[in-house]
């Protein structure tokens, strides 16, 4: 492709990406790789880390708790999307109606996405309190109890951003679509299955990536609600990892965890990439 | 995008229902959607209660708080508690958090701003490999780091500091608005770089003059998303720091729990205040707040 003498005047040297890069790879891509490197070693955070081979790695294979660890986590990320998206869905579609009433409550809506992580956990831990709470018996105390909780508290926080996603994305569809569909005599409810729904799809992509990945870092709320319990009910991945290195302080075992949690996270995304053409979000001219 | 989130004063649902066609409003506004209504409400409710429950046992004297009903209103309500978490360095936590959200957001903005300039203008093998690197650290969680984090930064001499927060927060901070950027920037006309470019401008001043005033709403929503990020983050400064001196809010308030033990007014008092300030910027400035963060879907 020739490209006019003008069009190529000007245009930033490749030079310029060369700091963002270098902080990203030593900060972000650096410890990845420390992370392989340190689950063949042994180290206790004093000195420094000791190849130990493929012990780490035989230990993970045998240990029963990665096992129930991983189906606790797949289980929690199902569950979560599934809850996150039917209610941020229909959230979203009803809110980007335009009465005043709407507006109201889509502003109230949004306020739990203002507190932290922490906070929002901090509150649930008190409100589900056996002693103190709304509810007095012990919720965190049995496992669907606490499994639901943790889904609850994570949809509590995440759905107000995800209604938000879905109500631009229902105010991008072009009027016309419905005004023909309702001259074809289609009511509200063949309105939202045959045209909302599918004209949400990129959407749903970009909406569901986010929110797979995220419930990947539902740590604070497993630590403070449950701490992986009743026993090691709901210690989900990254929750088994801190355990592992932080309170046993066995480095080595952690980061074979750890390893485990990126290729598993990596290849979660690659699918999902793969599967919906989620690059295409790489311009905001694309899709729809 | 911003001026969609405006509330509009259109005809309310309550009204009667004009006939179709007359108006030119969205087909879903024309007449009540009674189920669609009560969905609404029915989450208000999960929205508001647990809120009014945390406030109003953040009002409630302690010896009166256990065996009550959280959902009661306070008989006898008191500031008491916010008392007790205000003289338990609530404020130092405060300022550090501060400062670190304002460090992450410089550091993401200074690097990522370029780099989405590179990545949409230059075509090379190494522009489009940098920007592949961003689109797969999407998906990179930070707990998988950790271990190895600490390691550098213990060699690194920087535990227990604020920098140790603020240096890893800025890096995983750096693909999504990354992504953001690049999709702002590509909507900037190719005419408008070639009118600059015959004026003999150079790549730098087209940055400062025609890009970053362009791609003010992408560089907002980088800001708000990225603060955010810094304002909750919870794990970085669990693992890398251990004092009081650089302990931001996120950790205080952990830290509250065992320090007020069944104090729980107590507790719910420190995260209402936690929640103050962002409240009050999304008071302030809730249209580009929620214009920008509606923008992070893409369309």
């Amino acid at each position: 492709m020739t490209q006019s003498a003008a069009a190529k005047a000007g245009r930033p040297h490749a030079v310029w990406a060369i700091p963002g890069v270098l902080f990203f790879a030593f900060f972000a891509v650096a410890p990845m790789i420390l992370a392989l490197y340190l689950s063949f070693t042994a180290w206790n955070g004093l000195g420094d880390p000791k190849p130990v081979g493929l012990a780490n790695w035989q230990k993970l294979v045998h240990d029963d708790r990665l096992t129930q660890s991983l189906t606790v986590t797949v289980l929690l990320t199902v569950t979560s999307w599934a809850f996150q998206t039917v209610v941020s869905l229909l959230l979203g579609v009803w809110a980007a109606g335009r009465q005043r009433n709407r507006a109201v409550l889509s502003a109230i809506f949004f306020v739990p996405f203002l507190l932290s992580s922490t906070a929002i956990a901090l509150l649930f831990y008190a409100l589900l309190d056996p002693n103190f709470g709304v509810i007095h018996q012990d919720t965190l105390g049995s496992t669907s109890g606490a499994f639901l909780a943790i889904v609850f508290v994570g949809g509590w926080q995440f759905i107000p951003f995800h209604t938000l996603i879905y109500q631009g994305g229902a105010r991008q569809i072009p009027e016309v679509l419905y005004q023909a569909a309702a001259i074809d005599g289609a009511g509200r409810y063949r309105q939202f299955f045959s045209i909302t729904l599918p004209q949400l799809r990129n959407t749903a992509t970009t909406s569901s990536v986010l929110m797979i990945v995220g419930s990947l870092t539902y740590f604070e709320t497993v630590l403070i609600l449950t701490q992986g319990g009743p026993g090691t009910d709901t210690a989900i991945l990254p929750y088994l990892m801190y355990e592992a290195g932080f309170k046993s302080y066995d480095f080595g075992y952690a980061s074979a965890i750890a390893t485990f949690l990126v290729v598993t996270a990596t290849a979660l995304s690659l699918v999902l990439v793969r599967l919906t053409g989620f690059g295409a979000m790489r311009s905001t001219r694309e899709g729809m | 995008m911003s001026h969609d989130t405006l509330p509009r004063p259109v005809t309310s649902a309550e009204e009667p229902v004009e006939p179709p066609h007359t108006r030119r409003r969205r087909h879903w506004t024309r007449r009540p959607n009674p189920v669609a209504g009560l969905g609404s409400l029915l989450w208000l409710a999960v929205v508001i209660v647990p809120i009014y429950a945390m406030i109003s046992a953040s009002l409630t004297r302690q010896d009166k708080a256990l065996g009550n009903n959280a959902l009661k209103p306070p008989t006898d309500p008191t500031f008491a508690n916010y008392n007790t978490v205000l003289h338990n360095g609530f404020g130092h936590f405060l300022a550090n958090t501060a400062l670190v959200a304002a460090a992450v957001v410089g550091i993401v903005l200074v690097l990522c701003v370029p780099l989405a300039y590179v990545a949409v203008r230059t075509r090379t093998v190494w522009s489009g490999a940098a920007f592949r690197l961003f689109l797969l650290g999407v998906a990179i969680p930070a707990q998988a780091v950790v271990v190895p984090l600490y390691l550098m930064i213990a060699k690194l001499d920087l535990y227990d500091s604020l920098l140790a927060v603020i240096l890893p927060t800025a890096a995983f901070a750096m693909p999504v608005s990354v992504l953001i950027l690049t999709g702002t920037l590509r909507d900037i006309s190719e005419d408008l770089y070639e009118a600059m470019a015959l004026d003999g401008a150079s790549a730098t001043r087209m940055l400062f003059q025609l890009v970053i005033p362009m791609a003010k709403g992408g560089i907002s929503t980088v800001v708000i998303y990225t603060a955010l990020q810094a304002w909750n983050g919870f794990l970085f400064p669990l693992i890398f720091t251990q004092s009081d001196g650089p302990r931001v809010l996120t950790l205080g308030l952990f830290n509250y729990v065992s320090q007020f033990g069944v104090n729980i007014p107590a507790l719910l008092a420190s995260v209402v205040l936690s929640g103050i300030p962002i409240f009050a910027v999304y008071l302030v400035a809730r249209r580009a707040l929620v214009g920008g963060l509606m923008g992070v879907g893409g369309k």
